[in-house]
Order: C-alpha cells, then sequence, then structure tokens
C-alpha cells in the first residue's frame, strides 16, 4: 500500500515537472514583450529596456525557469509583471469564483443528469425515453455560450431577475454571491448533464442486462427494487469516471462563460494574461489547473474504490 | 407572531439580496462599464488608456489638465508665468490642497513627480515628452520653476496628460495597488477582476463631486456590455464596444447616447522603406483604391469622420485634406503601372484585434483586390503587433488608431515604424518644438499635415468616434474623449 502510494506519488510530480516545462516552452515562445505591451506606442527603447530590468525579464529563459519552479515549490507563484501582486494572491481570489461555479455547475448537471438517466433507462423504448434521448440531443448540441447570451436576454434584459454578469464578491453576502453564479452555472451545466444522462442511461441499460440483475428478478425483486438496490450502484461506476472529466473540463473551460457573464475567475485571468503577455501568471495559473486535474483525477480513483468495494482489494 | 416577524425580516433581507432596496435609494453613484481593466492603477508607469480612464482627473490631477473641450485648462497649478525666452515656467499651486492619505501637496510633491518622469530610471511611457526639463526648483511650498533646455510650445499640454499628476514620495510604494492622489475621488477597492469602486473625496480642495461614489465594471466581451446596459446593471458604458447596437439605444427613451471625437488617427500603416512601398506612386495607388468612407459605414456603422493627413479634425490647426484623394480605382492602376506594377503584387497586411482593424480589414483587403493588389491578412493579438509591426518593423501595411492626443511629432522621430524619414517635415517639427507663438504654431501644424498628406506617408482613414451610452438623466459626462478619461468630477443625476 505504502509502495502503491509512493509510486503515485512519483507519477504525480513527474507528470507535473514534465507539465511545467511544456507550459514554460509553449508561453515563451509567443512573441511578443510584456514591457512593451505596458509601455505602448510612445515609448523610447530605452524606457522599455529599464521597465524589462525592473521586471526582471532581462535574465535568461533557463534562470527564469528555473527560479520560477522553485519558487512553485516553495509555494511562491512569484509576482504578476502588469498587476504587480503576487500571483498565488490572484489565483486565491480568482479561484473563489471558478472553483465554486465549477462546483455549482456539476452540481446542477449531476442533479439533472442521474434521476433522468435512470427515468430514460427504466422507461426504455417508451415516449419519455425518446423524448429525452432528443432532448439531451439537443443539450449536446448547444454551444454554452449561446445558451448564455441567450439567459442574459430573457432573465437579465427582459426579466431583470438577474444581473447580466459580474460577481460582487463573497463579501458582499453569499445569497448574493451565489445568485451572480446562476445563469453562468446552468450555462455551462446544461451541455454537461446532457452528456452526462445518456451516459447514466447507456450504462444502466448494460447493467441491466447483466446476469446478476435476472438473478435478483427471479428472487421476486421488482422491476424498480432490482434497479435501485442492484443496477444504480454498479452504472454508477462510469458516471464517476465522467464526472470527474467534467470537474476538470468546467474549472479550466469556464473561460469562453466568464467573458460572456464577465465573472472575474481564472479564465478569464489567463485571457488577459495572455494578451498582455503576462507570462508568469499565465505560466502559473495553467500550472495550478493542471494540478487541480491531477489531484481531480485522483479523487475519481479514490471515489471508485468508495463505490465499488472489489477495487478497493485490488488497491 | 414572533415567526410573522421572522418571515417579514427573512423576507426584507431577500428582497435586500434581490437587489430592491439599492434602486429604491436616492441616485448619488454610477456604474460605468469599460472594456479593458487596468493592469494596474499607476498612470505614471504604462501607456494603458485603461487606467486614466479610471484615475484621470478623478483621483489623480497635474498641474495642468484637459477640458471637456480639449483645451489645457489650470490643475494644481492655479497659474503660470512663462518667461520670455519660453524656458522657463513658474507654477503657482493651490494653497490648501491634500493627498487623500492626509499629506500636504507642496511644489517638493511636484519636483518629486516630474523627477521621477524625465529621470534615468523613469518607467514613463510618455518620458520623450518631460526629458527636456533640465531642472525643477522649490521657490517655496506654493511655487516651482521649471526650466526647460530649449523653448517648448506644448509644454503646458504635455502637463496635462495622465502621465504627468502629481504623486508623493509618501504613498508612491503603493501607487499601482492604492493610489493616493489629489483627485475630487478616493480610491475604494478593486475587486481584481470585476470592478474598481471609488468614493467622493470629502476633503476636496476644490468644488466637490455631486457624486457619492463610482463603480468601474469590466466587461470586455460587446454583446455583454450590450445586455449589461440593458439590464440597466451599469448607468454608463465609455466607449462603447458595439456601434451596430446603438441604434438600438437610441430608439429607447431609458438611454441617451453621445457620439463624439477621439484622439485616435486611424491608418492604413504603410511600411514605408519596404518596396514596393518605397515607391510614392504605389503608397499614393493604395489611397486612390481605398474608399475611406465605405470603412467608416462597412465596419463602424457610421461613426467616424475622414482625415486627409494625421490630424484631429476638431483641433482648431486643422487642414482639410480629404479631397486631396479621391475614391478613384482606376487611377490607383494608372499609378500602379506607372511605377512598374501593372500586374499588381501581393503585400501582407497585418491586423490587430480590434473590431475597426478586423472589419476594416476585410474591406480594404476587397478594395485592394479591386486594383490587382493581393493581400494576405494575418490577425495578431496587440503584444504580437508591437512586437513585430512596431518594434521589429516587420510588415507591409497595419491598420491601427493612433490614439495619442497631438501625436503628430511622431512622423519625425527616428526608427518609428512607419520609416518615413523626411529631413523637411523632421525640421518642420523641430521648429515647431521651440515655438509657443499660437499662430506660428498653427501655420507650422498646417505645415506638417500638407507634408504628410503630400508623401501619401499612410493611407488616413478616418477618426475614430467616442460612443457613450448612458442612462437618460445623467448629466455633465464628456462627449469627446481629448485624452482617454472618464471624468466623473462634473457628473451628476438631474433631479
Amino acid at each position: 500500500m505504502l509502495r502503491y502510494a509512493l509510486k503515485r506519488l512519483i507519477s504525480l510530480a513527474v507528470s507535473l515537472l514534465v507539465a511545467s516545462v511544456i507550459i514554460f516552452i509553449a508561453v515563451e515562445i509567443v512573441p511578443g514583450d510584456p514591457a512593451s505591451y505596458m509601455l505602448g506606442l510612445n515609448a523610447q527603447p530605452d524606457t522599455v529596456a529599464q521597465l524589462r530590468e525592473e521586471l526582471g525579464l532581462n535574465v535568461s529563459p533557463v534562470e527564469r525557469y528555473v527560479s520560477w519552479v522553485w519558487g512553485m515549490v516553495q509555494g511562491d507563484f512569484g509576482t504578476s509583471y502588469t498587476y504587480r501582486t503576487p500571483v498565488a494572491e490572484m489565483i486565491w481570489q480568482r479561484g473563489q469564483v471558478s472553483l465554486p461555479l465549477a462546483l455549482f455547475a456539476l452540481l446542477i448537471s449531476t442533479a439533472i443528469a442521474i434521476p433522468l438517466g435512470v427515468i430514460a433507462a427504466g422507461r426504455r423504448g417508451t415516449g419519455v425515453d425518446v423524448g429525452l434521448s432528443t432532448a439531451t440531443q439537443f443539450g449536446i448540441a448547444v454551444p454554452n455560450f449561446w445558451l448564455g447570451i441567450m439567459m442574459v436576454l430573457l432573465f437579465s434584459v427582459s426579466l431583470q431577475w438577474f444581473s447580466a454578469g459580474g460577481f460582487p464578491g463573497w463579501q458582499a453576502g453569499f445569497w448574493l454571491a451565489l445568485k451572480s453564479l446562476v445563469l453562468p452555472a446552468i450555462a455551462l451545466a446544461v451541455p454537461q448533464a446532457a452528456i452526462l444522462t445518456r451516459i447514466m442511461r447507456s450504462s444502466l441499460l448494460d447493467t441491466l442486462g447483466e446476469d446478476f440483475m435476472r438473478t435478483a428478478r427471479a428472487k421476486g425483486l421488482s422491476r424498480n427494487q432490482a434497479l435501485w438496490r442492484h443496477a444504480f450502484r454498479n452504472a454508477l461506476i462510469p458516471v464517476l469516471t465522467i464526472i470527474g472529466l467534467q470537474f476538470s473540463f468546467l474549472i479550466a473551460g469556464g473561460i469562453i462563460i466568464e467573458q460572456v457573464f464577465y465573472l472575474p475567475g481564472l479564465g478569464r485571468l489567463v485571457l488577459q494574461s495572455i494578451n498582455a503577455r503576462d507570462l508568469i501568471v499565465v505560466e502559473s495559473v495553467v500550472m495550478v489547473l493542471v494540478f487541480a486535474v491531477i489531484v481531480v483525477n485522483f479523487a475519481v480513483d479514490l471515489a471508485y474504490a468508495a463505490v465499488d468495494p472489489r477495487l478497493r482489494r485490488r488497491v | 407572531m414572533m415567526k410573522l416577524v421572522k418571515s417579514l425580516a427573512l423576507g426584507a433581507a431577500m428582497a435586500f439580496a434581490m437587489g430592491v432596496a439599492p434602486a429604491m435609494a436616492a441616485k448619488d453613484m454610477v456604474t460605468v462599464g469599460l472594456q479593458l481593466e487596468p493592469p494596474h492603477l499607476d498612470p505614471t508607469s504604462a501607456a494603458a488608456g485603461a487606467i486614466d480612464q479610471v484615475v484621470y482627473s478623478n483621483v489623480f490631477e497635474g498641474l495642468t489638465r484637459f477640458a471637456a473641450d480639449g483645451s489645457v485648462i489650470p490643475g494644481l497649478a492655479k497659474s503660470w508665468e512663462i518667461s520670455d525666452d519660453g524656458l522657463t515656467y513658474t507654477f503657482m499651486l493651490h494653497d490648501g490642497v491634500t493627498f487623500h492619505d492626509g499629506t500636504t501637496m507642496d511644489a517638493e510633491d511636484v519636483k518629486f513627480s516630474l523627477d521621477r518622469a524625465r529621470g534615468e530610471k523613469s518607467a514613463n511611457a510618455q518620458k520623450p515628452l518631460y526629458v527636456g526639463i533640465s531642472a525643477i526648483d522649490v521657490v517655496d511650498p506654493l511655487t516651482v520653476k521649471i526650466t526647460l533646455a530649449k523653448p517648448n510650445g506644448a509644454f503646458l499640454f504635455n502637463l496635462a496628460w495622465g502621465d504627468a499628476v502629481i504623486v508623493a514620495p509618501e504613498s508612491i510604494e503603493d501607487i499601482k495597488t492604492a493610489p493616493v492622489g489629489t483627485g475630487a475621488f478616493t480610491f475604494d477597492r478593486w475587486l481584481q477582476g470585476d470592478s474598481i469602486t471609488l468614493a467622493r473625496n470629502e476633503n476636496y480642495w476644490g468644488k466637490p463631486a455631486a457624486l457619492s461614489g463610482a463603480t468601474f465594471k469590466f466587461i470586455s466581451d460587446p454583446s455583454a456590455a450590450f445586455a449589461a446596459l440593458m439590464a440597466e446593471d451599469i448607468d454608463v458604458f465609455a466607449n462603447f464596444p458595439a456601434p451596430e447596437n446603438l441604434g438600438q439605444f437610441e430608439a429607447d427613451p431609458r438611454f441617451q447616447v453621445l457620439v463624439g471625437q477621439t484622439e485616435g488617427e486611424t491608418l492604413l500603416a504603410i511600411n514605408n522603406k519596404q518596396p514596393p512601398f518605397d515607391n510614392l506612386k504605389v503608397r499614393q495607388a493604395l489611397a486612390y483604391a481605398i474608399d475611406p468612407q465605405s470603412i467608416i459605414d462597412g465596419a463602424m456603422y457610421g461613426l467616424g469622420t475622414p482625415i486627409g493627413s494625421h490630424f484631429a479634425p476638431h483641433h482648431p490647426a486643422y487642414v482639410d485634406l480629404t479631397s486631396n484623394v479621391s475614391h478613384d480605382p482606376q487611377k490607383a492602376k494608372a499609378l500602379l503601372a506607372e511605377a512598374g506594377y501593372e500586374n499588381g503584387f501581393t503585400a501582407r497586411l497585418m491586423l490587430p484585434p480590434t473590431a475597426y482593424a478586423r472589419r476594416g480589414g476585410e474591406i480594404i483587403a476587397a478594395q485592394l483586390r479591386e486594383v490587382g493588389v493581393e493581400t494576405e491578412i494575418t490577425n495578431v493579438e496587440w503584444a504580437q503587433w508591437l512586437e513585430q509591426a512596431f518594434r521589429g518593423k516587420d510588415y507591409d501595411l497595419t491598420i491601427i488608431s493612433h490614439t495619442e492626443p497631438l501625436d503628430i511629432g511622431i512622423y519625425a522621430r527616428p526608427e518609428y515604424y512607419f520609416q518615413y524619414g523626411n529631413a523637411a517635415f523632421n525640421g518642420v517639427i523641430a521648429e515647431l518644438d521651440v515655438t509657443s507663438d499660437p499662430q506660428k504654431r498653427t501655420a507650422l501644424l498646417q505645415q506638417a499635415q500638407r507634408l504628410l498628406a503630400e508623401d501619401q506617408v499612410n493611407v488616413f482613414l478616418f477618426q475614430l468616434a467616442n460612443p457613450v451610452v448612458a442612462r437618460t438623466g445623467i448629466e455633465g459626462l464628456w462627449k469627446d474623449a481629448p485624452t482617454q478619461a472618464v471624468d466623473l468630477t462634473g457628473v451628476s443625476w438631474t433631479k
């Protein structure tokens, strides 16, 4: 067990290191200089040079890479070139929008998808199943940013129930902050829910076709009893896999929705930083996202074991 | 009964949470939408217009300042005397001015601020405007004497820029995140990525602001900007990014639309040293091939004023040179043939991310194709544009708006990315720099405009408009944008 954990830890460290190299190189080769970006069209070359000096850009890329990685190991992500505030602080602030948003969206999508998937599988071939299948097809096809814009036009512009975007901050009050995340979370959740419904349905149907299900029915359980007691838990494994993947997607992929709803999240931070060539911010945020994805995958592995005792023994 | 009280309280809390309560409060705040968030709040160490949009005149003030019409009026200096040789400026400062942290603003602060802008270690984006200062002497706490190396007719104008605002040594350390100025508003807080809030400065030395506070909200997506106004989340949007929606706001009684001028000369910039563009006939051919009005209509939905040189039409020294070149593809072809390109050629067209460039680029490409010039369009981000076109001069054609006020002098800079280099023009600008007589200055500025038009350095497209959408009942907003600012000191709601 200890050896297993150690092995996983080493592989985690190696993936992070590889990721850091790739991210650093990818960001470095993009043309553009943060100092000239900041100083604009009227700046003299000597002023730009002065600013580069101030920002610590005059050292070689290798030196910058080493100091970046070494800083991260110690928990220091460096200081943003343009904002001049510690990157760790910025990530912490922006994460307070992106993480709750992703969780909220995941909650909505799971809350919609699991019951609908079960209903569709339980009533396979009926009008309900066909109806749900059509609806999920639409759900997958609709781009989330379009859905976001449509919801803004309906709920913000016409009905004025919600503000069209922005985030007041958690200090403005929990409900007020949560309210500002409702529309973006729904916009993010709907396409995910559609995918998840389909997975839930097909996974449950597969399980329902297993031999042990026939045994359960033969024991005298009703269709519904057999479904809930025996099929449901077994059908959850692939669903959990997808939920794990979706969560990673939602953290990193909220970028467009954050743009539509002008939310100060991580995605928007990355976008702003790329435009301003605030390389250190881009690198660090992407690194944190990579870390989040790896951790989520690890958590999903643990969740498998919780759902399926057989996997526990293999570990 | 207790239960009823509880549920009423809950209801009230809910109502507050739903945003009902703020709507009932008296209106003495505004929420202003801006497309770009400032990277930090120090106007003296970055070119970002977004910084000035928030802090210019609101938080920071200079010795002089721009008025809404673009004229230069006294700011922290109540008056000044200029010596006969034009070399010494003596500024008399307003008495009783304090910074937001309570410290006094005096001549020492002026010296500190300007020394910082012109100094060796200066990171000021407009440093060239202030290096001509040779000495700054504190005469007494309220008098400061500035000596120039040579006369500079635009000196008072240069001091009005956001880059020359007066800052204090006591608060300079944290200026980027907690700016301390002398203005009518104090910096309150910054929710990074979302908004910046200012509050009225109750100890302001001048006429206090009518608004008790203001919030700047950053909305980069044009359709989100539209929705935020329509949903009444914001009251004003400065430089509204979606001109196609202006008609809808004009028709809506809740809104007023102001379309003013900016200092942005929009150009099809030409690399004057890159063959075949080193040939005047080729540059003229481009000008005859392109119809600026169709770009104004097609790309800007009619917003914009045609220009014939690098000069703002609302400036008193403007000469109308738009009739120098007319839209005439036949003439363009003839000029190309004269230059030896009867079969045309292929050129690279680099487009930065703004709407005027991306949309205008398509139209220009089509019009150039008509006369036989094929274009290879490359879309770039700003940072890449700065690196490749501006710094590297590795481009043929690009579309760009030069938003600095009165910046015709850039054509005289050696190694500027237009690669113009005309000794006669440089002579005019050099003379202009040392001339302070208004009439002589006007004559020189006009001569400079004519030279640029004759040499067809660039294809001069149009002056960028400044569309502002605001709620009905807001008064005192700047219509024009003589500098990139949202000056809220004179803004109020009608009672």
